[in-house]
């Protein structure tokens, strides 16, 4: 525990710069895969416990491609669309089959399918880290900002993740599609009534929410390290995420992350091993005060 | 007088439970079957202890390890840092786990089912990490090294007869208290809250402390299944309390059969036979687990002893109309 690094680092505009770039780009991931476990509960009311075997799999996919097609672009692309398709697989064979079940079996799928994932990577590409380094592209001398260092890459992935949100944001409350899918969280019975299509509804949740995952993987793989079960302990961080903003909120699940991206990098400097118990706290003092999160609407 | 008969019955069960497991040395000498009673134990206390929680309570706890894993530390901390005796380390561990049973349960068992879950799973990975960073008590990674001494007067654990009685004894002391807690009025309160939440309330029942009273319980079981483990091995590491293994658990009571009370128990060796096969046949043990809990969770849908006890009603069925 040392509180004067922290006060030190708060006093520099520097060290504010470079820890504020990257609470924010562990925010960016945070809330990318988030949101997508944050819509599917909204929409479907399950939580996807595999969901970091997603972001996972993204971050193995991005690898693959980009050593195949070497344009990093492409592979975050692919990484997207791949995963998103495995979560079709997933949702059409095996998860739909126990969305009505006991939680008790939907839990056990989704176990089963961590373990499986986990192992089929290590099958694929090997039990040793993998990392891609940095892409060529972005390969150019990181920005200056009031003397605090920020890597060009830093801003492409803030800026994607906020264009990503943004859409969302858009796509959910302004446009019919994301009238379609509030109405189907909100009372899918009566939806299927007016003549839509639930379960394809369901499954394009599903989908898109997997593909964010996957956009998240491919996001990460060139600044951290991959390994089988990376997806484990992201996925614990956006299930507080999720707690904090509400479940079901996309908007909280974005100042969740934020808010847990910078109490991580600052906290990394004051109290390193307290770190994850702050994050804690917080959410259960969250869970406690305001169960429905911070911007979730109160439970029916 | 009814529940007096069952209680009666239910102690003549785990009597003659106990006189088989007592027998067992006696017919296969070897050590392979008295590690397999003693793991047995540990992890037929474990599921059993998760299924209060799950069968009984409706709550579907995905971080039950971190009591097991809990109580493994305490009582090896106990005995090797604190130079406790044998007794009073169990006890401590008992109360180690019934505090942070009570800590965790009290934020964890007001909310929703799904939620209950998830929260469950999260407070396990903090447990986890504070084992794994806390090295100077713990040992890290590395586990509780050095071994602990499993000596106290005249009774020597290190020798794996004796522990095969200790731990056969526990755990049928502790199986049966579990089934007479069940068999309780708070039992039935229990179920009833599982059912019904809505309607104990109006009856006047505080479902939040039902609920919390048996998520302590659960977790002192689960602890005790930790500390036979720990004088199994002699030693505490960090994999006890990892999330693999509270999914283990939630695939052992699954595959027993909630409904039934022995389930989990059943549930348990038949996984460990699985782990056995798996982990000698192929490096891949995660994938060939997989495949079998989506076999059981997608295919079968039910538990072993469902299964029995399904026979056996249609059976009793026919005969009746016969």
């Amino acid at each position: 525990m040392d509180p004067t690094a922290l006060f030190e680092c708060l006093s520099s505009i520097s060290c504010i710069v470079t820890q504020t770039s990257t609470g924010l780009i562990v925010g960016a991931l945070l809330f990318l895969v988030a949101a997508g476990l944050t819509l599917i509960f909204g929409v479907l009311g399950v939580i996807n416990f595999s969901h970091g075997s997603f972001y996972m799999l993204g971050a193995y996919i991005a690898l693959s491609a980009y050593r195949l097609t070497d344009s990093y672009l492409l592979a975050a692309l692919i990484a997207g669309l791949g995963v998103g398709l495995f979560s079709l697989v997933f949702e059409r064979f095996f998860m739909r089959r126990v969305y009505n079940a006991d939680v008790l079996l939907q839990l056990l799928v989704c176990y089963a399918f961590i373990l499986i994932l986990d192992d089929a990577v290590k099958i694929i590409w090997g039990h040793e880290f993998q990392s891609m380094g940095m892409p060529a592209a972005f390969q150019t001398p990181p920005l200056f900002i009031g003397g605090g260092i920020v890597p060009v890459f830093y801003v492409f992935m803030m800026s994607a993740a906020g264009v990503i949100g943004a859409i969302m944001w858009y796509v959910l409350t302004r446009t019919r599609i994301g009238k379609i899918v509030r109405a189907a969280a909100h009372n899918p019975t009566m939806t299927s009534v007016l003549g839509l299509n639930t379960t394809w509804i369901y499954a394009g949740v599903f989908v898109f929410g997997g593909a964010l995952a996957g956009l998240a993987g491919a996001l990460a793989a060139p600044v951290r390290s991959m390994s089988a079960g990376m997806g484990f302990s992201i996925l614990i961080e956006s299930f507080i995420v999720t707690v904090i903003g509400g479940m079901g909120s996309v908007s909280g699940a974005l100042v969740g992350a934020l808010l847990i991206g910078l109490v991580r990098s600052f906290g990394s400097i004051g109290f390193p091993l307290f770190v994850e118990g702050i994050m804690f706290i917080a959410m259960a003092l969250i869970l406690v005060l305001k169960p429905s999160g911070l911007l979730g609407k109160e439970q029916r | 007088m009814n529940t007096h008969s069952s209680f009666n019955k239910d102690l003549l069960i785990a009597l003659a439970g106990l006189a088989i497991l007592v027998a067992i040395p006696f017919f296969s000498p070897g050590r392979v079957a008295l590690d397999f009673v003693i793991r047995l134990a540990a992890f037929g206390l474990f599921a059993t202890s998760l299924n209060i929680l799950v069968g009984y309570g409706g709550m579907v706890s995905f971080g039950h390890a971190m009591f097991f894993g809990g109580g493994a530390y305490a009582f090896g901390l106990l005995m090797q840092k604190g130079g406790a005796s044998i007794p009073v380390a169990i006890l401590g561990a008992i109360l180690f786990c019934a505090l942070l049973g009570f800590v965790i349960g009290a934020i964890c068992v007001r909310l929703k089912e799904i939620y209950f879950s998830f929260l469950t799973l999260a407070f396990q990975m903090l447990i986890h990490s504070i084992i794994i960073t806390w090295t100077s008590l713990t040992g890290g990674d590395q586990g509780l090294m050095g071994g602990i001494p499993r000596v106290w007067g005249s009774l020597n654990l290190a020798d794996v007869h004796t522990l095969y009685w200790f731990s056969c004894v526990l755990g049928v002391v502790c199986l049966f208290l579990m089934r007479t807690i069940l068999q309780s009025p708070f039992g039935y309160t229990l179920r009833m809250v599982r059912d019904n939440a809505d309607r104990a309330q109006f009856l006047g029942i505080n479902v939040w402390r039902v609920r919390l009273y048996a998520f302590i319980l659960a977790s002192c079981f689960a602890g005790i299944g930790g500390v036979i483990m720990a004088l199994f091995v002699s030693g505490a590491y960090p994999e006890f309390s990892y999330w693999t293994m509270s999914g283990e658990a939630v695939f052992m009571i699954m595959m027993g059969g909630l409904h039934t009370f022995i389930g989990p128990v059943v549930g348990a060796g038949l996984l460990m036979v699985f782990n056995d096969i798996i982990t000698r046949t192929t490096e891949y043990h995660g994938l060939a687990l997989g495949i079998i809990v989506l076999f059981f969770a997608l295919g079968l849908k039910r538990g072993m002893t469902d299964f029995v006890v399904q026979i056996y009603q249609s059976l009793s069925r026919k005969g009746a109309r016969s």
